[in-house]
C-alpha cells in the first residue's frame, strides 16, 4: 500500500482537501481500489461484521451511559428505569446486551476462520497477535459491562474473577484489594469498572486501526492460502467485498434481531434480575456463554494457582500460534490431517463451553479434564508435529486457477 | 469491469436504487429510537403531573414559592393596596402591555400565580423588592410590579403565567 495513490478526484473540493489531508486517497486505496483476492468466501466477511458490531456497541453504550447511574444503591434501579421509563430504553438495553453476544459470536467465527486457513502464518503474525489483543480487550470490556448491571450474577462474577488474582503468590491479596478499592467488591469497584468499560471500546477501536493497517500491509489471506500473483487474482474491494460484507451484515442482523425482539433474555441468566446481595451467593455462578470454555478449563484443574495459570494461558497461547504451527502450507484445504484435528478442536471448544454450565462434579469433571488436555495438546503437540509429518495436498498454481480452473 | 448489455444495466440500476431506498428507510427508522431516547422519559413526565396547592395558609401580602415541572412558581396573596396599584396603570405605557385583569382569574383577583423566572435571562427575581412593590431581579436589574409585569430593566416580557385553575376557593391546581 506504499507508493502514490491511484485516487484522482474530479470534484474540485476533493482536490483541494486531498492536497492538504489526503483522507480521500486513503479511503480510496484502503476500501475502494484495494486489491482483494477474488476467491474470498463468506467466512471473510466477519471482519466487517465485527467493525459494524463495535460501532453498534459504542453507539448503544454511549446512549445507555446517558441514563445509567454507577452507584451501588442506584445502579440496578437505573437499569430498570432504562427498561421501563426511557423512550425505547428496552430496545437500547437489549441491543447492547445481545449485541455483546453477537460480537463474541462473530469473533469466534473470525478466529476459527484464521485458524483454518492459516491466516496467522508469515507475514501475518503481527496481524494475528493484534487480533489476540483485541480478543482480550473484548473479554475485559464484556466482563466489566456485565458487572455494571449490579445483579446477583454481576456482583458474584466480579467477586470470583477479581479473586482469581489472589492465586498469585506473595502479592496476590494486595492486588485484589487494589482492584477492589476496598475490602470486597463494592462501590469503588463499580465506579472504576464503569470508567474502564467506557474507555476500553475506544482502545479496541484504536487497535482495530492497527489491525486493519497490518492487514493491508500483508494483504488478505484467501481460502487457497497462496498469495495473489497477478491482477487476475484480485478484484477491487468496492463493489465486490463491500457488497459481500454488506449482504452478510444484513443476514447477521437478522439473527441479531431475532434475539433482540423475540428472545432477548435467552442468553442471559435470570439471577441477574435479582439485585446484588453481598450476603447471599447464588446456587450457581455461571458466566455468559462466551466465557464458558475458559471457565471449564479453570475448574478442571484442582489446584488454585495452576487453574488460574491454565485459564490465562488458554487464551495467551493463541498468540504463539504462528510459531507453534510449523507447516509451510497455509490453508487447511490442502492439509487433510490438520483439518481433522481442527474440527476436533472446535468440538472440544463447544464441549468445554457446555461443560462450563454443568456443576464441577462426577463425569463432567473427567470430561472437562480430557477436553482441556486436548485443547493444550492441540497447540503444543499436534501443531508442531503436523508440520513435520503431515502429507499435504498439492497447491494450485494461482488463485485464479483455483477459482476458474486451468482455463484461467 | 466487464460490460453488460443495456437490459442488464437497467436491472442492476433497479437493484441499486431499490436497495438504496430500503437502506435509507432502514437508516431513518434506526435513527428514531436513538434520538427519541433523549426526550423526557416516562418517570420525568409523571413527575411533571399537575400539583395541587392549598392557599389557606398563605397570609395577606405573603408570596409563596412552589415547584412545578422544575420551575419556581410565585403564589402572591395580594393586599387591597397591591391590587389597586396593579389596576391603576396606563396599560399602553407598559413595556409589555397587559391589563391586570388578564393576569388573574375572575373572582380571585387577590391571587397572582406566575412563573418565577425572569424573562430576561432566567434568574429568580427577589420578592417584595424594587420600586413597584413587586419583584427585583438582582442579575441585571429588571423590576416587576404587583401583577408581575415588567416595568424597568432589560427583561422583555411580563412574568409568564403557568396553566392553573381554582378547584375550590382555597385550592388551585397548577398544570
Amino acid at each position: 500500500m506504499s507508493g502514490h495513490s491511484t485516487y484522482q478526484p474530479t470534484n474540485p473540493a476533493m482536490q483541494w482537501l486531498e492536497k492538504r489531508l489526503p483522507i480521500g486517497g486513503l479511503i480510496h486505496s484502503s476500501f475502494i481500489a484495494y486489491p482483494t483476492p477474488r476467491n474470498l468466501n463468506y467466512w471473510w466477511t466477519f471482519g466487517g461484521i465485527l467493525s459494524f458490531m463495535l460501532g453498534v456497541q459504542i453507539l448503544t453504550g454511549i446512549i445507555l451511559a446517558m441514563h445509567y447511574t454507577p452507584q451501588v444503591d442506584l445502579a440496578f434501579k437505573s437499569v430498570e428505569a432504562i427498561m421501563r421509563d426511557v423512550n425505547f430504553g428496552w430496545l437500547l438495553r437489549y441491543l447492547h446486551s445481545n449485541g455483546a453476544a453477537m460480537f463474541f459470536l462473530a469473533v469466534y467465527i473470525h478466529i476459527f476462520r484464521g485458524m483454518y486457513y492459516g491466516s496467522y502464518k508469515e507475514p501475518r503474525e503481527v496481524l494475528w497477535i493484534l487480533g489476540v489483543i483485541l480478543y482480550m480487550l473484548m473479554m475485559a470490556t464484556g466482563f466489566m459491562g456485565y458487572v455494571l448491571v449490579w445483579g446477583q450474577m454481576s456482583f458474584w462474577a466480579a467477586t470470583v474473577i477479581t479473586n482469581l488474582f489472589s492465586a498469585i503468590p506473595v502479592v496476590g491479596d494486595a492486588i485484589v484489594t487494589w482492584l477492589w478499592g476496598g475490602f470486597a467488591v463494592g462501590n469503588p469497584t463499580l465506579n472504576r469498572f464503569y470508567a474502564l468499560h467506557y474507555l476500553l471500546p475506544f482502545v479496541i477501536a484504536g487497535v482495530v486501526v492497527l489491525h486493519v493497517w497490518a492487514l493491508h500491509v500483508a494483504g488478505q489471506n484467501n481460502p487457497a492460502g497462496i498469495e495473489p500473483k497477478s491482477d487476475k487474482d484480485t478484484v477491487p474491494f468496492t463493489p465486490y467485498a463491500t457488497v459481500k460484507d454488506g449482504f452478510l451484515i444484513v443476514c447477521f442482523c437478522l439473527l441479531y434481531a431475532w434475539f433482540v425482539f423475540y428472545i432477548p433474555n435467552f442468553l442471559g441468566h435470570p439471577d441477574n434480575y435479582i439485585p446484588a446481595n453481598p450476603a447471599v451467593t447464588p446456587s450457581e455462578i455461571v458466566p455468559e456463554w462466551y466465557y464458558l470454555p475458559f471457565y471449564a478449563i479453570l475448574r478442571s484443574i484442582p489446584n488454585k494457582l495452576l487453574g488460574v495459570i491454565a485459564l490465562f494461558s488458554s487464551i495467551g497461547i493463541l498468540a504463539f500460534l504462528p510459531w507453534l504451527d510449523t507447516s509451510k502450507v497455509r490453508s487447511a484445504r490442502y492439509r487433510p490431517l490438520y483439518r481433522q484435528f481442527f474440527w476436533l478442536f472446535v468440538i472440544a471448544g463447544i464441549g468445554l463451553g457446555w461443560l462450563g454450565t454443568k456443576p464441577p462434579e462426577g463425569i463432567y469433571v473427567i470430561l472437562a479434564r480430557v477436553l482441556t488436555f486436548y485443547y493444550f495438546a492441540f497447540f503444543l503437540i499436534v501443531l508442531p508435529l503436523l508440520g513435520i509429518f503431515e502429507k499435504t495436498k498439492p497447491l494450485p498454481n494461482s488463485i485464479s486457477e483455483s477459482v476458474l480452473g486451468a482455463k484461467a | 469491469m466487464t460490460t453488460v448489455s443495456s437490459a442488464g444495466h437497467s436491472r442492476r440500476d433497479f437493484l441499486y436504487i431499490a436497495t438504496g431506498a430500503v437502506g435509507a428507510v432502514g437508516a431513518a427508522a434506526a435513527l428514531v429510537p436513538l434520538i427519541a431516547q433523549m426526550n423526557p422519559d416516562a418517570s420525568t413526565i409523571a413527575a411533571g403531573a399537575p400539583v395541587e396547592i392549598d392557599l389557606a395558609p398563605i397570609a395577606n401580602g405573603q408570596i409563596v414559592k412552589v415547584f412545578w415541572r422544575s420551575k419556581p412558581i410565585f403564589i402572591f396573596h395580594r393586599t387591597a393596596k397591591e391590587i389597586e396599584e396593579a389596576k391603576n396603570v396606563n396599560v399602553a405605557s407598559l413595556p409589555d402591555p397587559e391589563p391586570d385583569s388578564e393576569r388573574v382569574k375572575k373572582g380571585h383577583e387577590q391571587w397572582l400565580v406566575v412563573i418565577g423566572i425572569c424573562t430576561h435571562l432566567g434568574c429568580i427575581p427577589l420578592a417584595h423588592q424594587g420600586e413597584y412593590d413587586g419583584w427585583f431581579c438582582p442579575c441585571h436589574g429588571s423590576q416587576y410590579d404587583t401583577a408581575g409585569r415588567i416595568r424597568k430593566g432589560p427583561a422583555p416580557k411580563n412574568l409568564y403565567l403557568p396553566p392553573y385553575a381554582f378547584i375550590s376557593d382555597t385550592k388551585i391546581r397548577i398544570g
